[in-house]
């Protein structure tokens, strides 16, 4: 856009990221306050996060996020990436059913994912703990996999398929040689998103959990219920941290430039999160 | 050269329906089982007589969906749909200025985009926890404030409606952002140009091409928010408190406390209904297209 920008709209954007930004920012400064009961600067202070190290629930709630989400990031991120594929490169029938099964779980509010697979595994007697957790966040994270995937295999150039054809390779070597490290970008970036849905739910885990198999932001939700804490600053801090990471590695591989043209890349950056 | 590629055509072609099968099915299965069966189950449910200590009795009756006139609930409904329009329209605000201004900041959007990106990524639970940090009677903004000597004593802000809403905006004004900065970008400048041209003023160049032309971003932006908003759990029960329940809370108290599956299950139903046909709408307006990255080869 070559037209200049008004000074009000700026500074009205300015306001805006100030208010998307300003109170994490506030959270993680006061993390590193001394005193313990008011929000006044005493000093500053690491005691916060040593206390974290001192706490079972906490820890054990950091351990069984990190083995759910791995598993569930394994899972979604391949089961995902299958579906991609197929959605890109075959005539499917029944195609409009295939996308509806895959909007749905974009579209359904996550109260209602929560509550159905409470009842689906009540009505099975299937016991809740680590593996109904896994098997909701696998089911919840599909479609966010799916929708990284296409985009990058949308902008994929498909000559160099057809060269590798071209030149004598067979279908399984252009596949493990051609098509995947040229997908491969696009698949991390979704498993990142994956991992993160799954290690930052709260709402579908606390359905599905069960009592004794609290994850990190199940504890951190009953902390939050109890009282406002320092602690409860720094283990947000840590969060915080955690998923800025995440989404600057993810954001790296969904712009990485090789073989997606400069238009495609607004558009996959908008549909990451979707 | 030419024999090998048409080989592999072939080989292809005549292997394509079960390769797209051993694609597709694992992916199918887990979520027909484990996403539409669910639902399914949960409409069933919604049908049945309530269990003594939750769960259901295989008995066929009205009595949940009876239950959505009473006063108490119609209450529930009624703030949920208010607050969730206000937390959209308050979004598409404040968004609509920051979508056009990062989509004109030249070099600086790479940037913008990605400090809009990262909230998203951000757990809700955390950002509604610095909400409360900020907005109870002895947070940040109280301390201050008093401090400052602006106020003698605490405003009440915490587990107020405004709280919830200021909670929600909060968490969804990224959804917002997104589509209609994807639908600025695209906009045809030729067409702006040609109504300067013609002596259109800033503002009536703005309202007569400007929003008409990036309408499907701000109808996608809308929906984006008004959706999540309408089933929220986290604002409304951290910042609104017990007093100001909405549709969210309503089922996680009755498949809690209340133990109530088959009403629990009827207002989910009501609540995947309206998701439901606002998307209809959509997909009515914008065709199929809308729906993104899902077209096909």
């Amino acid at each position: 856009m070559k037209r200049r920008l008004p000074g009000w709209l700026v500074a009205l954007t300015g306001l805006g990221f100030i208010f998307l930004h300003l109170p994490i920012l506030v959270l993680i400064v006061f993390s590193f306050n001394a005193s313990r009961f008011s929000v006044h600067w005493t000093g500053f202070t690491l005691d916060w996060y040593l206390k974290l190290l001192d706490s079972p629930l906490l820890l054990r709630g950091l351990k069984l996020s990190l083995i759910i989400a791995v598993a569930a990031t394994l899972l979604a991120t391949i089961l995902g990436t299958l579906l991609a594929l197929a959605l890109a490169r075959h005539r499917v029938k029944g195609r409009q059913g295939l996308e509806g099964l895959l909007i749905l779980p974009i579209v359904t509010p996550e109260i209602v994912v929560g509550i159905s697979l409470l009842v689906f595994f009540t009505f099975l007697h299937y016991p809740l703990g680590v593996s109904s957790v896994v098997i909701a966040h696998v089911a919840f994270s599909i479609s966010f996999v799916v929708v990284v995937v296409l985009a990058r295999l949308h902008g994929m150039d498909r000559s160099l398929e057809e060269a590798a054809l071209n030149l004598g390779a067979d279908e399984v070597v252009t596949f493990w040689k051609v098509t995947v490290p040229l997908l491969l970008p696009g698949i991390i970036a979704a498993g990142l998103l994956a991992f993160t849905l799954s290690f930052d739910d709260f709402l579908i885990t606390f359905f599905v959990a069960g009592v004794g198999s609290s994850t990190l932001p199940l504890v951190v939700y009953s902390m939050v219920r109890l009282n406002v804490s320092p602690t409860v600053n720094a283990i947000s801090t840590i969060i915080v941290l955690a998923s800025t990471l995440t989404v600057m590695l993810a954001d790296r591989f969904t712009r990485s430039r090789t073989a997606l043209p400069a238009g495609a890349r607004p558009k996959a950056a908008a549909t990451l999160p979707a | 050269m030419t024999r090998l590629r048409a080989g592999a055509l072939t080989y292809l072609h005549t292997h394509r329906h079960a390769a797209a099968w051993s694609l597709l099915g694992p992916g199918m299965f887990w979520l027909t089982i484990f996403f539409l069966v669910p639902l399914l189950i949960v409409f069933a449910y919604s049908f049945m007589k309530r269990g003594l200590y939750g769960g259901i009795e295989l008995q066929f009756t009205l009595e949940s969906y009876r239950r959505f006139f009473d006063p108490l609930y119609l209450d529930i409904f009624k703030r949920t749909f208010v607050l969730s329009v206000l937390t959209t329209v308050i979004c598409l605000v404040i968004g609509y200025p920051m979508a056009y201004v990062i989509a004109g900041s030249g070099k600086w959007k790479d940037i913008l985009l990605f400090l809009v990106i990262l909230p998203f990524w951000t757990s809700l639970l955390v950002r509604t926890y610095a909400m409360i940090f900020l907005m109870r009677d002895t947070g940040l903004i109280n301390t201050w404030l008093m401090d400052l000597g602006v106020i003698p004593k605490p405003i009440t802000m915490l587990y107020t409606e405004p709280a919830v809403v200021v909670g929600l905006v909060y968490g969804s004004l990224p959804f917002m952002i997104l589509p209609v900065y994807a639908s600025i970008e695209k906009l045809d400048h030729s067409l702006l140009e040609a109504a300067e041209v013609l002596g259109a003023r800033p503002a009536v160049r703005f309202l007569k091409v400007t929003v008409p032309l990036t309408l499907p971003g701000i109808l996608a932006g809308c929906l984006l928010v008004f959706i999540p908003a309408l089933g929220s759990f986290l604002g409304p029960d951290l910042l609104g408190g017990a007093k100001h329940m909405m549709i969210g809370n309503l089922v996680q108290n009755q498949f809690g406390a209340a133990r109530n599956w088959p009403f629990g299950s009827a207002v989910s139903f009501m609540l995947m209904g309206v998701v439901l046909i606002s998307m209809l709408i959509y997909m009515r307006v914008q065709g199929r297209e809308a729906l993104g990255a899902m077209g096909g080869p």
